[in-house]
C-alpha cells in the first residue's frame, strides 16, 4: 500500500491501482467517458485528465492510466484541468453532437455548444468496443483502421467478421450508441 | 580534412553518393571518371571513392580531391572528361567547376576555405564525404572502433555511463533528455534481458539528418550502439529505419554483415564478455513512429499508437524489457565522447546544451545542406554565414527550427542562439533539426496551416486532443487563408493550442500547437490582415488575391494568353492584355511567363 495526496485528502491504494480507481474507492468523481471497470484502460478520450502535483510526471495525466506511487499528489479540480476537460469535451461534442452521454458531461462543464467544426461521426473513437470484443468476448471481431482524422472502428476490410458470434457486448458498453444490432436469418 | 586516405593512389576522388548527389547522377559520374582514367592510363594512380553525403547538397553532386581538398560541384558526366585530362593528366585543377560563392567574383578552390564547411564543427558528422561507408576498413582507418576497444578494455560499465553523463550529451531526436541518465535507468532497471534501439525513423518533411548520418558513417551508429550495450548490458539492439530510406538501409546492412565478419558484432566482441548483435526493423513511414512507445509498438508487430509514461521504455520496452531508444544523431556523437572524454565534448556548446548539433537547412536558402554547428551558434550565422543567405536578393522572414511540430522565429530573433533552451523558451523547439527558413513570399498563415495538415494527418488517432483538436485547428486556419476568419478565431486557436498541449498524449500532440503558437506570437499583424482587412500580405492564399496585368507595361507579347490554362486572358497582339477574374485560378502561370523582360506586366495584389 502506498499513500497518496488527491485533492489534498490522503488515501491509501494499492501500488498496481490507478490513480482513477484510488479516488473513485474514496468518493472522489473524475469523469470518463473510455473507461470501463471490466477493460484494459485506454487513455483516449482525455477526459479524466488530472494534474499531477508532486511525486510523479508533471502535467496534466490521464487518471485512468496513471499508477499510485509513493508521495504522488493530485489535483482533480485545478483551473488547467477544468480548461482541459471542457475544450476535450467542446470538440467531443463537435464530432458527437447526438450523443447524450457527451452532452450530458459537456453540459456539466458548462459546454452546451461548439465553436469547432468537425464532420459528426457520432462514434468518438474511445475504442470500448473493440476491447470488449478483445477482451470480454474473446473475439477481435472489430478493430481500429486508419489513422488521424480518417480512424474508424470497423470490422476486418469493412466485411461481415467471420469471428463476430454477435453477443452484443460492443453495443452494450458504446457510450454513443453508434453500434447497432441487426437480425438476420 | 587533411588526411590522405589509400595512400598508395596519388589523388582519391571522393565522390559524393548521398541520396541527392545520387539523384543527380553520381552513379554515372563515377563511371564516367573511372572509364577517362583508364583511357588515360591514370587508374593506378587516382582512385574514385563513393563516400556518404557531403553536406553541401545545393551544388551536387559534389566530389572533394584528395589530399589537396579542392571542391568541384554541380558535375554532370559530360564535363568529366574535360576535368580527367585537365586536372588529374595535366594537374591543372579546373576553375570552371569551382565553387564561386554568388556575392564574389573569385572561385574557392578548397572546400576547407568555403564559407559553408570554413564555419561548421564536425562530431556527429566526423567522417561525411572523407571515407567509403560501405568499405570498414575506411572507417578503422580514421580511428574507428578505437573507442570501442577502449570501452571494452579500459572502462566498466559505470564509467562509461558517468563519462556520457559528464559529457552533458542530450537526445538528439528532439526531446533532449540527458543521454548518461537514460543509460543509466536502463542499466538500473532489473532484468537480464535488455534492448537497444537506434530511433531512424526520421519522419520530418523537409529533414535528413539520420539519413544522411547512416548513408555516411554507418559504423559510427553501431560503434555507438556496441559502446551503450556495454553500458547497459543489452545483448541486442534494432535499427528502426523508414522503408523510404532503401540506400541507407542497404548501406547499414553492409555495415552490419562487415562488422560481423570482422568480430565486431556477435559474441565475445574483441575478445571480451561482450556479445551483441543488432538487426534493423523497417518502418512504413508513420511520423507517430518517432515518438518512443509507439516505435516500440511497431517493433513489437502492433499499429504504432503511444501508451502511457510511465512506465518508461527504460523499465518496460520491447516485449516488456527495459530498452533504451536514442537516436542515429545521438549514437553517433557517442565514440568520439568515449575516445576524447567527456571535457572536451562538454567543453563545446553552451551552459547547459553540449556539443554539436546537425540541422538540415533547407527552404528559401542559398546553401541548401546538412550542417554540423557547435551548440550556442546564433541563428544569424547559421543562416548567412553558412546557409548564405535568402536566393534572389528577396528578405528573411522566418525560421523554423525542429520539424513540423517546430516553432516560426521571426527577423528579430535572428541572435537567438540556438540551444535547447533558448529554441524552447522563444516557443520553439530543437526537434531533430529541421530548420526551415522562409523568404518575404511566404504567408505565416498558410505556413501554420501547412503544419498543422501534416500533424493532422500523422496523428494516430488515438487520443481526442491531437486527433480532433488538430483537425478543429485545420479547419479554423483554412478558414482564415480562404478569407473567411472572424477576430474571434485568434483567441480560440490560442485556447485550443494551450489544450492540445496540455491534454495529448504523447509528444507529438503536446507539440503540433507550435507553429500555431508562434505564428500568433511573432505574426499576429498577417493573421489580423487576413481576418480584417481579408488581405494576404505574403501574397499566397488564392482566395483573398488577385492577378491583375499593368497595361502600361504589357506589350502584348500573347505569351500570358498562351499560356494560362483557364483561357482567362485576352487581348490583342501588340496590345494590352486583361485577365478574366472570373475564370482566372490565380495558377501563377502567367506572371512566370511574363517575367521574359525583366519587368513582369502581371502583378498581384
Amino acid at each position: 500500500m502506498v499513500t497518496i495526496k488527491v485533492n489534498g485528502r490522503e488515501l491509501q491504494a494499492d501500488e498496481n491501482q490507478t490513480i482513477l480507481e484510488a479516488a473513485r474507492a474514496a468518493g472522489i468523481r473524475i469523469p470518463t467517458l473510455c473507461y470501463h471497470k471490466e477493460l484494459t484502460p485506454y487513455g483516449a478520450c482525455r477526459v479524466c485528465l488530472v494534474e499531477i502535483v508532486a511525486g510523479g510526471r508533471p502535467g496534466l495525466q490521464a487518471a485512468c492510466l496513471y499508477k499510485c506511487a509513493p508521495g504522488l499528489e493530485v489535483s482533480t479540480d485545478t483551473q488547467r484541468v477544468e480548461r482541459a476537460r471542457r475544450v476535450v469535451l467542446e470538440l467531443l461534442l463537435a464530432r458527437s453532437p447526438e450523443s447524450e452521454k457527451v452532452r450530458a458531461l459537456a453540459a456539466e462543464y458548462g459546454v452546451t455548444g461548439t465553436r469547432f467544426n468537425l464532420a459528426p461521426e457520432n462514434c468518438i473513437l474511445c475504442g470500448l468496443c473493440v476491447r470488449a470484443c478483445a477482451e470480454i468476448s474473446r473475439r477481435n471481431a472489430i478493430g481500429f483502421s486508419g489513422r488521424g482524422p480518417r480512424r474508424t472502428v470497423g470490422t476486418p476490410f469493412r466485411r461481415l467478421a467471420a469471428t463476430c458470434i454477435g453477443c452484443g457486448a460492443c453495443v452494450y458498453v458504446c457510450p454513443t450508441n453508434t453500434i447497432e444490432i441487426e437480425e438476420r436469418d | 580534412m587533411t588526411e590522405p586516405l589509400n595512400q598508395q593512389y596519388r589523388l582519391n576522388l571522393m565522390l559524393c553518393a548521398g541520396t541527392a548527389c545520387v539523384s543527380m547522377k553520381s552513379f554515372a559520374i563515377k563511371a564516367r571518371l573511372e572509364e577517362e582514367l583508364r583511357r588515360h592510363g591514370l587508374d593506378g594512380e587516382v582512385l574514385v571513392v563513393l563516400t556518404g553525403c557531403n553536406g553541401f547538397c545545393a551544388v551536387g553532386p559534389v566530389m572533394t580531391v584528395m589530399p589537396d581538398g579542392i571542391f568541384y560541384h554541380t558535375l554532370t558526366p559530360h564535363v568529366i572528361p574535360k576535368l580527367v585530362e585537365e586536372h588529374f593528366l595535366k594537374g591543372r585543377p579546373v576553375e570552371k567547376l569551382m565553387f564561386t560563392p554568388p556575392a564574389e567574383k573569385a572561385a574557392v578552390p578548397r572546400l576547407a576555405d568555403i564559407g559553408f564547411f570554413a564555419n561548421q564543427t564536425l562530431v556527429a558528422l566526423r567522417n561525411r564525404g572523407m571515407i567509403d561507408p560501405e568499405k570498414i576498413d575506411e572507417y578503422i582507418g580514421r580511428d574507428g572502433y578505437r573507442a570501442l576497444a577502449k570501452a571494452l578494455t579500459e572502462m566498466t560499465p559505470e564509467s562509461i555511463v558517468e563519462t556520457i553523463k559528464a559529457s552533458g550529451l542530450r537526445g538528439r531526436g528532439g526531446g533532449g533528455f540527458p543521454t548518461g541518465l537514460k543509460w543509466e535507468l536502463c542499466r538500473k532497471a532489473a532484468g537480464d534481458v535488455k534492448y537497444l534501439v537506434c530511433n531512424a525513423d526520421e519522419g520530418d518533411p523537409g529533414a535528413y539528418m539520420d539519413r544522411s548520418i547512416v548513408e555516411a558513417d554507418p559504423h559510427s551508429v553501431l560503434e555507438g550502439m556496441l559502446i551503450g550495450a556495454r553500458a547497459i548490458g543489452a545483448a541486442h539492439g534494432f535499427v528502426y529505419i523508414r522503408a523510404e530510406y532503401p540506400l541507407a538501409r542497404k548501406r547499414l546492412q553492409i555495415a552490419i554483415d562487415q562488422a560481423r565478419e570482422y568480430g565486431l558484432l556477435g559474441e565475445g566482441i574483441l575478445g571480451s564478455d561482450l556479445d551483441f548483435d543488432v538487426s534493423i526493423k523497417q518502418g512504413a513511414g508513420a511520423f507517430v513512429c518517432g515518438e518512443e512507445t509507439s516505435l516500440i509498438a511497431s517493433i513489437e508487430g502492433r499499429p504504432p499508437e503511444p501508451r502511457q509514461r510511465p512506465p518508461f521504455p527504460a523499465q518496460s520496452g520491447i516485449r516488456g524489457k527495459p530498452t533504451n531508444i536514442n537516436n542515429v544523431e545521438t549514437w553517433a556523437t557517442v565514440a568520439p565522447i568515449i575516445e576524447r572524454g567527456a571535457g572536451w565534448f562538454a567543453a563545446m556548446g553552451t551552459a547547459k546544451s553540449k556539443g554539436t548539433k546537425v540541422f538540415s537547412l533547407v527552404g528559401k536558402i542559398q546553401n541548401t545542406g546538412l550542417i554540423e554547428v557547435l551548440m550556442g551558434t546564433p541563428l544569424r550565422k547559421i543562416i548567412f554565414d553558412i546557409g548564405g543567405g535568402i536566393p534572389d536578393g528577396k528578405a528573411f522572414k522566418a525560421v523554423q527550427t525542429g520539424g513540423p511540430s517546430g516553432g516560426c522565429l521571426p527577423a528579430s530573433l535572428l541572435d537567438l542562439p540556438v540551444d535547447y533552451e533558448s529554441l524552447t523558451e522563444a516557443g520553439s523547439i530543437m526537434g531533430s533539426g529541421g530548420m526551415i527558413v522562409m523568404d518575404e513570399d511566404t504567408c505565416m498563415v498558410d505556413v501554420a496551416k501547412y503544419f498543422v495538415e501534416f500533424t493532422n494527418d500523422e496523428s494516430c488517432g488515438k487520443c481526442s486532443a491531437c486527433r480532433d483538436g488538430s483537425g478543429a485547428l485545420l479547419e479554423i486556419l483554412r478558414r482564415i487563408c480562404a478569407g473567411e476568419g472572424r477576430l474571434e478565431d485568434l483567441d480560440t486557436l490560442a485556447e485550443l493550442c494551450e489544450v492540445i498541449k496540455d491534454a495529448s498524449m504523447c509528444g507529438l500532440g503536446q507539440t503540433l500547437p507550435n507553429p500555431v503558437l508562434t505564428t500568433l506570437r511573432y505574426f499576429r499583424d498577417e493573421y489580423e490582415a487576413h481576418i480584417r482587412d481579408r488581405k494576404c500580405p505574403g501574397k499566397v492564399c488564392k482566395p483573398l488575391i488577385r492577378y491583375f496585368i499593368d497595361p502600361e507595361i504589357c506589350r502584348g507579347c500573347t505569351v500570358c494568353a498562351r499560356d494560362c490554362p483557364s483561357k482567362a486572358i485576352t487581348g490583342e497582339r501588340k496590345k494590352a492584355h486583361v485577365i478574366d477574374q472570373a475564370r482566372c485560378v490565380k495558377c501563377g502561370v502567367c506572371l512566370e511567363a511574363c517575367g521574359v523582360f525583366g519587368i513582369s506586366a502581371v502583378k498581384i495584389e
